[in-house]
């Protein structure tokens, strides 16, 4: 929101500087985003009478003696061919500044000293609005009554603060300068001086002229007002300037005037002109599908049930809110026309804005939202401004269509010690009202109760008592509010949950195991699955699709971790990463449908690249991360994964259930990896994934010790031939599974060659008996031992070595 | 007899200097005091000593047998110790060679903020609880009293699965999804990833929020205060200060904006606080008593504070980082500076 301290000023007589005022509206929720002083890149230049203007041969040059009052009698050369003796101009002296990063320095121009720089007004950063006469090719030729040597900067307006502040959601009752010099006022316990809105209508009634709305819902309140005798012309030097300091072009008299009152109140206004209505009818309503419109700025568009149009009975002359039509724009010929002052609903203007691409200072305003009241006084303004500006008479023919809305602000009964219960302090009952009241809210006081009435513009008071609070503390200033430490509050518990508890473990257990956490976008694209050779009919191409995704590559909700994964591990390569892991404790989603909420599943993923992993290297995290839990994992070979090598890949099983899939990353997706060649064949990838809920409902809840043994354990060494495609699993689960005195078999080396014999291996494992209950002989041991050899002969056909 | 044992002894000294290695002190222990050594033959010899003179002589010997097993041992020792001093230099190895060790992991940045925070809070008598990410609209929007026609709600905003269902845009929901489940007295908070249809420099489609919300008997904007001042003490330092000022949320009222002092400069004013000393770092505001009326509870009894922290900008001022992609990269030279 643009303000001009200028213009502020005319409402409120404001005595603090700007930079004070800044701080005073930061208190009360108005912060300042940018406080810029219209010259501040303006210095050393001043008010310069030329004395005379010699001509110099041969060129287009002027030397000019000028007299700068203080700063002396200058010599200054100007190509400007409207320079005259007798001209009073700025002179922009030695070390002057001018907009642009431009410092002037004495210099000889065409070998004639000259100690400075005669200016137009567009070097000083002027426009014809903002000053008149500054456009005009030459030097700007100033009233005689400027003092030579004065700073230029009052002289033409330059010392002029302009506010640029932001504004809540909740206020666009301070959208316009007026609403902000409401709060001026407020802040600084200022009278606030209303703007004229009395105008004086004629007797005169456009024949046959008619309002109607028909869609109420998207128009609550529509008001219009003929004007007649329109004398097109300028508008005054002051409507020019305050617009030209909000960053507005004047066009004519009739349409600055509907600008000034969008600035100055806040409510858009629209002018039709009336000649160019095919009937003397206006009709508000949704426009028919397909219909078309063609806007101000020459965009046609075709429209739907869902926009809401201003209708001359035949065609659509506005689009409501948003823009007019090029068919009954307000031009030089415009004779006679309606303005409109309406309130539209702000989504349906916010809707139609989005779907058409169309927007502007009406629709931004619409969509924050516009007071009736506004919306009254913005037509009344706009009256009362034709009458100020002469252009035209207010006729009589006035149309007000009222979906019914109350016409006085909300009333309610407030407690002053809920208030204060509010806000924990105490603030006197006197300062309330003071508040209250220099907010227009009209109060009386009953004991401890107020009877409210807020002003008709605030609509964003809702409810009474914390709306009140809210008003009087920002007034009163947040510095009052007290610290207190829950002071009235029960004590609780608080805590993490066991689940959350076992989350947090899981992340530190990979940790532990050199597995580094990411964060990764809960999104991507169709294609991310493609890569990872998802079939189209598998499981996980059931994905939650986003309706407006901001781009195609975001717009399915992740059914799996492993490509996010994955493209980390790729970039991570890229940028010269040799090595690393990776995990990630995500959801996925998955669609239950349409009405209910999907299905998000906690997965963890993890990834490692470089040289030195193998499969068995993640196997071991894999394995460390049940074990942190109590859990036993089984591997079972995984030859269907498609993102996974099938013959480099383990399907991980805990108490028979499949929990997740880990293993080296398919050659056919390494393949298509945008990576070097080399480092494809040296970064081996290996990748998992992990269905947490799963896994974690095979841990126990609680966890009680085992006793260990008092007698020491026996170990014994067994080196067994067996053939190729017996596994280690089926070994080691065969060795086990013989007798329940064995509680630990491992491998110890494989060996494979010619005293083994082809399609051989032998494989050395470590066994450890223990017996609770008594010391283990060695007869005793030897017989588990006939026993296991004798079932890995039987089921393995496995023989000692 | 004496003089001989006497030159035996000198003999033996004279040996004992000369002995450096295992050998020689073997061929001591052989010569002086094995089955034929010195000892033995004297002890042979005693025989032909005068019968009154045996027990005397005997001594003699047995004096000298002592001495030679203590000048035994003493050099045994000392060839222990020279041979332990020349292995140990043996063994020696150059420690400055790199360890061998698994490099732990890391958490990323934004889990060690969100348990560094949920951590001061555990400590106040929250609890955490953890809403789903895909939501409502009623959870998301409605019931947190954001009106039907806010503009929050565009799809310019909010990603939308369907009419009804959306990425949920803040924790807040999780505020309505507490207050379903549990009464008053309530201290929770409600961390998790939030989503927005934004992206550029500063702004990801996904970060991540923490809400708080705490519903007693007696609530006030000044507890607000209270408990945020802990908190910022806590994460940033101690001499931190906290600043309320007028903000807007549909789901409190009054709202505010909460500031803390500049923890890098003390609020002189420098590049980090964009020299006013002040920096934002979170919202909040009293539960708005409609929030609470949709909850099913009685804002006449109850009231209630809530207060919602960007746990990347936290983190990205906690740890000096100026770029919030970073984040999102997950670049291993980033991440791995993160020790928690």
């Amino acid at each position: 929101m643009i303000a001009p301290f200028s213009w502020l000023k005319e409402y409120v007589d404001i005595d603090c500087s700007a930079k004070e005022l800044e701080e005073k509206l930061f208190g009360c929720g108005f912060e300042v985003e940018e406080l810029t002083e219209l010259g501040k890149d303006v210095s050393g230049v001043v008010v310069g009478e030329v004395l005379t203007c010699e001509h110099v041969e041969g060129t287009h040059l002027f030397t000019c003696q000028v007299n700068c009052g203080d700063r002396g009698t200058k010599q200054i050369v100007t190509g400007a061919p409207n320079v005259y003796a007798g001209m009073h101009t700025p002179a922009a002296l030695d070390g002057a500044t001018l907009p642009g990063g431009i410092t002037i320095k004495a210099k000889p121009l065409h070998g004639i000293p000259s100690e400075g720089m005669l200016c137009s007004g567009e070097e000083l950063g002027l426009n014809e609005d903002l000053y008149p006469g500054a456009e005009v090719n030459g030097l700007l030729d100033l009233p005689k009554d400027t003092a030579p040597g004065t700073d230029i900067r009052p002289v033409v307006g330059l010392d002029e603060y302009i506010f640029d502040i932001s504004v809540t959601a909740n206020r666009p009752d301070c959208q316009s300068i007026l609403g902000m010099a409401r709060e001026v006022a407020a802040v600084l316990g200022r009278e606030l001086k209303m703007p004229r809105t009395d105008y004086h209508p004629s007797d005169y009634q456009y024949p046959g002229l008619k309002v109607t709305v028909q869609a109420p819902d998207l128009c609550p309140r529509y008001l219009a007002h003929g004007v007649r005798n329109i004398t097109p012309g300028e508008s005054p030097r002051w409507m020019k300037r305050h617009l030209a300091l909000c960053g507005l072009r004047s066009i004519s008299n009739v349409v600055d005037i509907t600008n000034y009152v969008l600035l100055e109140i806040g409510q858009p206004m629209h002018a039709f002109d009336l000649d160019m209505l095919e009937n003397t009818e206006i009709i508000v309503r949704r426009a028919r599908e397909g219909e078309r419109i063609q806007t101000l700025d020459e965009k046609e568009f075709a429209l739907t049930t869902d926009n809401l149009v201003i209708c001359d009975g035949n065609r659509p002359v506005a689009l409501a809110g948003i823009m007019g039509g090029l068919n009954s724009e307000i031009t030089d010929h415009t004779r006679q026309l309606l303005f409109e002052a309406a309130k539209f609903a702000r989504d349906s203007v916010r809707k139609t804005s989005r779907a058409l691409g169309q927007s502007s200072d009406s629709s931004a305003r619409f969509e924050k939202g516009i007071s009736e009241y506004t919306t009254e006084l913005g037509m009344a303004r706009a009256l009362h401004l034709i009458e100020e500006l002469g252009c035209g008479e207010v006729t009589a023919s006035s149309f007000d269509e009222s979906a019914g809305a109350p016409r006085e602000g909300k009333h309610f009964t407030a407690r002053i010690s809920k208030i204060n219960d509010i806000l924990g302090i105490e603030v006197p009952a006197e300062e309330m009202l003071r508040i209250l009241s220099s907010l227009q809210f009209e109060v009386k006081r009953d004991g401890d109760l107020l009877e409210v009435t807020a002003p008709r513009y605030r609509e964003d008071i809702e409810i009474g008592e914390p709306d009140l609070a809210e008003e009087i503390i920002r007034e009163y200033g947040y510095d009052h509010v007290v610290p207190t430490f829950l002071k009235n509050a029960a004590v609780t518990g608080g805590g993490k949950t066991p689940d959350q508890l076992r989350r947090d473990k899981a992340k530190r257990v990979m940790c532990a195991q050199g597995y580094s956490e990411v964060s990764t976008l809960a999104f991507y694209a169709e294609e991310d699955l493609d890569e990872m050779r998802i079939a189209s009919d598998a499981p996980e191409r059931q994905v939650i699709r986003l309706l407006n995704p901001i781009t195609e590559k975001l717009s399915i909700m992740r059914p799996l971790l492993a490509p996010s994964l994955m493209k980390i591990v790729v970039e991570n390569i890229k940028r010269g990463n040799t090595e690393g892991r990776i995990f990630e404790m995500s959801n996925v989603y998955h669609p239950l449908g349409e009405k209910v909420l999907p299905e998000e599943i906690l997965h963890l993923g993890l990834a490692a690249f470089g040289n030195e992993e193998d499969f068995f290297r993640m196997k071991g995290g894999v394995e460390a991360l049940g074990e942190a839990f109590g859990l036993r994992f089984d591997v079972e070979r995984a030859t269907d994964v498609p993102w996974l090598h099938p013959g480099i890949a383990a399907y991980i099983l805990c108490e028979g259930e499949r929990i997740g899939a880990f293993g080296k990353l398919a050659n056919e997706v390494t393949a298509e990896l945008k990576l070097h060649k080399d480092s494809k064949t040296h970064h081996k990838i290996f990748l998992g994934e992990i269905d947490y809920p799963k896994m974690i409902s095979h841990a126990a809840a609680s966890f009680r010790y085992h006793p260990i043994s008092v007698y020491p354990a026996v170990i014994r060494d067994l080196a067994l031939t067996v053939r190729e495609e017996v596994t280690c699993g089926e070994m080691m689960s065969e060795i086990a599974r013989a007798c329940r005195q064995v509680t630990d078999v491992e491998l110890f080396d494989i060996y494979r060659g010619e005293q083994i014999g082809e399609g051989q291996k032998s494989m050395a494992f470590k066994i450890r008996f223990e017996r609770e209950d008594q010391a283990l002989q060695p007869e005793e041991v030897d017989k588990y031992i006939k026993k296991i050899l004798g079932n890995l002969k039987f089921k393995l056909g496995a023989e000692i070595r | 007899m004496e003089q001989k044992i006497r030159a035996l002894r000198e003999q033996m000294e004279e040996r004992l200097r000369g002995i450096d290695s295992r050998e020689k002190l073997s061929a001591f222990w052989q010569d002086f005091l094995g089955k034929k050594g010195s000892v033995a033959e004297l002890m042979k010899g005693l025989g032909a000593v005068a019968k009154e003179d045996r027990p005397a002589m005997g001594k003699v010997i047995n004096e000298f047998k002592v001495q030679a097993e203590e000048r035994y041992r003493e050099c045994s020792e000392r060839m222990e110790q020279l041979e332990m001093a020349a292995r140990n230099r043996r063994e020696q190895v150059d420690i400055t060679l790199p360890a061998k060790k698994r490099e732990n992991g890391t958490l990323h940045p934004i889990t060690i903020i969100k348990n560094e925070i949920i951590n001061v809070f555990l400590g106040m008598g929250f609890e955490v609880f953890e809403g789903p990410e895909i939501e409502d609209d009623d959870h998301n929007f409605t019931r947190l009293n954001v009106a039907k026609d806010h503009p929050a709600r565009d799809m310019q905003d909010t990603f939308y699965i369907s009419e009804d269902i959306l990425l949920r845009t803040h924790t807040s929901p999780g505020q309505i999804r507490v207050m379903d489940r549990e009464k008053p007295p309530i201290k929770v908070l409600v961390p998790g990833r939030v989503f927005r249809s934004d992206s550029d420099a500063t702004h990801s489609p996904m970060f991540h929020q923490m809400e708080g919300l705490v519903v007693d008997k007696g609530i006030t904007l000044c507890d607000l205060q209270g408990m945020l001042d802990q908190f910022v003490k806590q994460i940033f330092d101690e001499n931190v200060k906290t600043r309320l000022r007028p903000s807007y949320f549909p789901f409190t009222e009054p709202s505010v904006e909460v500031d803390v002092s500049c923890f890098e400069c003390g609020g002189k004013g420098c590049g980090l606080c964009k020299h006013t000393g002040w920096i934002e770092v979170l919202g909040g505001g009293v539960v708005h008593q409609n929030v609470l009326r949709n909850c099913g509870i009685d804002p006449e009894v109850y009231s209630g504070f809530a207060f919602g922290i960007g746990i990347e900008r936290i983190t990205m001022l906690k740890y000096g980082i100026n770029n919030m992609g970073l984040l999102f990269e997950n670049d291993l030279r980033f991440l791995k500076q993160f020790k928690d």
